[in-house]
């Protein structure tokens, strides 16, 4: 194990938009077969954490490491960006994300959407992408709807679709951005079912989420952020079973 | 039967010259028009002024007037460069402005301004999350744009090309005022040489009509394929 | 700025071109510009509204016929109607006898009745459209306080319409504007036909039509100007409070 290096990895990461900092110094680190859980209030700045892992929002400070390469900033005009595009491209195609508002390509069937990235990002033939996806959308239990566009899904199947697009590129890690809050509470459920049966399977995982139940019963650690800084983290039982600070506490509170 | 006093054929080669403008406009302006909305989106303060300049001056001056400058100043303007080559380098090229070229450039020239408009606005009107899924799968600047930022952009933008090549259609009956000889200029040819104005200007805007209709048909397709995957929920 | 002016004096100073004589050309072209896409900008609106208000009619022989005027004029260039009408006039038979002849002599006037035909047509629509974008709430409303149709008409429903229309009917304005250009062609004097006559004597394409280009792009300014400020003013209620 010593040799493999460790999926992703963020140090320090600082984030400010114009005079609020909303991420004021935030570590992790996911090891094979973590699954990690952020939880907190909105804005928290729990969903803008996840997004600077992929670097869809730029961190004006602190390292990102994936899977033992370090991304590489250089500062410009318009602040802190990426030395080197390609490698941020090479990086993002080993994180998955799947968004809380699907984000399925609205122009293309759902197996368009599940082979487009393994085609023309990591140049797989498509003839193998198709017979993958075809497996993928089986497991989400989509193979019926391959040819459909999202528009003509229900969200819940749109959201099963989109971790099948993010399964396709068998990433090292896949990153949830509470991949359940735009759906019907009955469609809640299934979306769930699946990513369940990812964590069982060992699949490394980072999800930004509201469902205390999923936290509770799937990750290995949970980390309560509160305005820019992780408040308590540690496995699920200690933090949300037995949570020290009073905040927390109130944030776990069955709201009625 | 309509007598056209022989210029039944002369009025016909007319109406394809009238076709082949318009069709040639209208990829230069589509070309200039793409060009445009990158240069008035992106974070340069140069292209971005260059592109607001272009449309401004496009917009607000006469297309008849820009057709006489670039068709009467166009050749003076390339004999002054020509000479020049010749002059310092002994090359000897000869350009000549033609009315159809000036009428293409003209045209394609003032429409691309009017296109530029209608992708800035389609390309604004595609949503980000579209565009960050991409992003996030590891897909680079012209990846996303050709897979996914371009063919939603068509949605938005085919009402506007479909008008704006409604109009551009219209205006090719300038380039009759330069010389080329379009239907419309046979046609006007042909009412005084007739004095049957009726007749032949009729014909002429019954071609018109016909060429907008087709046109439309047409644009009603491309558009139910551009919407291919939108509002059809079951 | 310095070497800008001394460089523009100088230029003035050795220039043959724009003299006295020649600017007044311009200026007369001006005024004739002005003339004509007023009148047939004015003509055309006086014409539109009982156009547009028939054009939304539930009656086809008052709905269809005002269709297939604004469609073909709509769906042709305008050089072609103002050759058909131009030509159209001068070859009447026995036309150069009568005393109509006096001011139909000059291109002025089948050139304000292409134009006004056209901007009629144009403005039909614009006006139909914005009728047609009235709230289903607002005719209720003005319905249930026992309006008749020809009073919510002149209340309720055209002076919002009118509104809404505005920044359609400027764009029509500098169309119109634009458009006249074309009267040059059929021996009008107006700016685009001083500009091709100063072209024509001095041979100086850029000089002639870059200054008649300079005067349009200004005209064009005012126009927006204007409109912009009747926007302000008449559309104030459209904002959000307090914005």
């Amino acid at each position: 194990m010593a040799d493999t290096p460790i999926p992703l990895e963020v140090r320090n990461i600082k984030k400010r938009f114009g005079d609020t900092e909303v991420l004021k110094g935030l570590s992790l680190e996911a090891h094979k077969g973590d699954v990690i859980t952020l939880i907190g209030a909105s804005g928290s700045g729990k969903s803008t954490f996840l997004r600077c892992m992929n670097l869809l929002e730029q961190p004006d400070e602190g390292e990102l490491i994936v899977h033992g390469e370090e991304v590489r900033f250089k500062q410009t005009r318009h602040g802190r960006e990426p030395a080197d595009w390609k490698q941020v491209v090479r990086m993002r195609a080993k994180l998955s994300m799947v968004f809380q508002s699907f984000n399925l390509w609205a122009h293309m069937t759902l197996l368009e959407n599940v082979i487009e990235a393994p085609v023309h990002v990591l140049g797989k033939p498509k003839k193998e992408a198709v017979e993958e996806a075809h497996a993928l959308l089986e497991r989400v239990g989509l193979s019926a709807r391959a040819d459909a566009y999202p528009a003509q899904m229900s969200g819940g199947q749109q959201q099963r679709g989109a971790i099948a697009r993010a399964l396709a590129m068998d990433p090292e890690v896949m990153l949830f951005d509470e991949p359940t809050s735009a759906l019907d509470p009955e469609l809640v459920g299934d979306v769930l079912k699946v990513m369940r049966d990812l964590a069982a399977e060992g699949r490394t995982m980072i999800v930004v989420t509201h469902e205390m139940a999923f936290a509770r019963d799937v990750s290995s650690q949970v980390i309560y952020l509160h305005q820019g800084l992780v408040e308590e983290a540690g496995p699920p039982a200690e933090v949300l079973g037995n949570p020290r600070s009073e905040r927390l506490r109130q944030f776990l509170a069955p709201k009625h | 039967m309509i007598d056209l006093h022989g210029y039944g054929p002369r009025l016909l080669e007319g109406a394809l010259i009238t076709i082949e403008l318009a069709l040639l406009s209208l990829v230069l302006a589509i070309v200039l028009g793409l060009l445009t909305a990158s240069a008035k989106m992106s974070r340069s303060w140069l292209a971005h002024r260059i592109g607001t300049l272009y449309t401004t001056i496009i917009r607000g001056v006469p297309d008849l007037v820009l057709m006489m400058l670039l068709f009467f100043g166009g050749q003076i303007g390339v004999n002054m460069i020509t000479d020049w080559l010749y002059y310092q380098f002994d090359v000897d090229i000869f350009i000549n402005i033609n009315e159809f070229v000036a009428g293409v450039v003209t045209i394609g020239l003032i429409f691309g301004a009017y296109m530029g408009e209608t992708f800035r606005g389609a390309f604004l009107a595609v949503d980000s999350g579209q565009i960050e899924a991409g992003r996030a799968y590891g897909m680079g600047p012209w990846l996303v744009f050709r897979r996914v930022r371009f063919p939603q952009m068509m949605r938005h933008a085919l009402p506007g090309i479909s008008n704006n090549w409604m109009v551009l259609l219209k205006t090719t009956a300038l380039v009759s005022v330069i010389g080329l000889s379009d239907m419309v200029r046979v046609a006007s040819e042909a009412s005084k040489a007739t004095r049957e104005p009726f007749t032949f200007m009729m014909i002429v805007a019954i071609i018109y009509l016909l060429i907008a209709s087709v046109s439309e048909w047409t644009f009603a397709r491309l558009q139910k394929r551009y919407n291919i995957g939108y509002g059809e929920a079951e | 700025m310095d070497a800008l002016m001394s460089w523009l004096q100088a230029y003035l100073a050795e220039n043959s071109i724009f003299t006295l004589q020649t600017l007044s050309y311009y200026g007369e072209g001006l005024v004739t510009t002005v003339q004509l896409v007023f009148l047939s900008l004015v003509i055309g609106l006086v014409a539109a509204v009982p156009l547009a208000i028939g054009r939304g009619s539930k009656r086809p022989w008052v709905k269809w016929p005002i269709f297939a005027y604004t469609y073909v004029f709509r769906g042709t260039p305008l050089l072609v109607q103002l050759y058909l009408i131009y030509y159209g006039v001068v070859f009447v038979e026995g036309i150069q006898e009568t005393w109509l002849w006096v001011i139909l002599e000059e291109p002025f006037v089948p050139a304000l009745i292409a134009f006004t035909l056209n901007t009629a047509a144009y403005t039909t629509e614009i006006f139909h459209g914005a009728i047609k974008a009235t709230s289903r709430g607002e005719i209720e409303a003005a319905r249930a306080y026992g309006m008749s149709r020809a009073l919510m008409m002149r209340r309720i429903v055209l002076p919002s319409a009118f509104r809404r229309a505005l920044p359609a009917y400027g764009n029509e304005v500098i169309f119109m504007l634009h458009a006249s250009a074309i009267a040059s062609v059929v021996t009008i004097m107006d700016l685009t036909g001083a500009a091709r006559f100063v072209y024509a004597r001095f041979y100086a394409p850029f000089e002639a039509f870059l200054f008649v280009a300079a005067i349009y792009l200004c005209l064009t300014f005012a126009i927006l100007y204007v409109f912009r400020a009747l926007e302000r003013r008449l559309l104030a209620h459209l904002k959000p409070a307090g914005g």
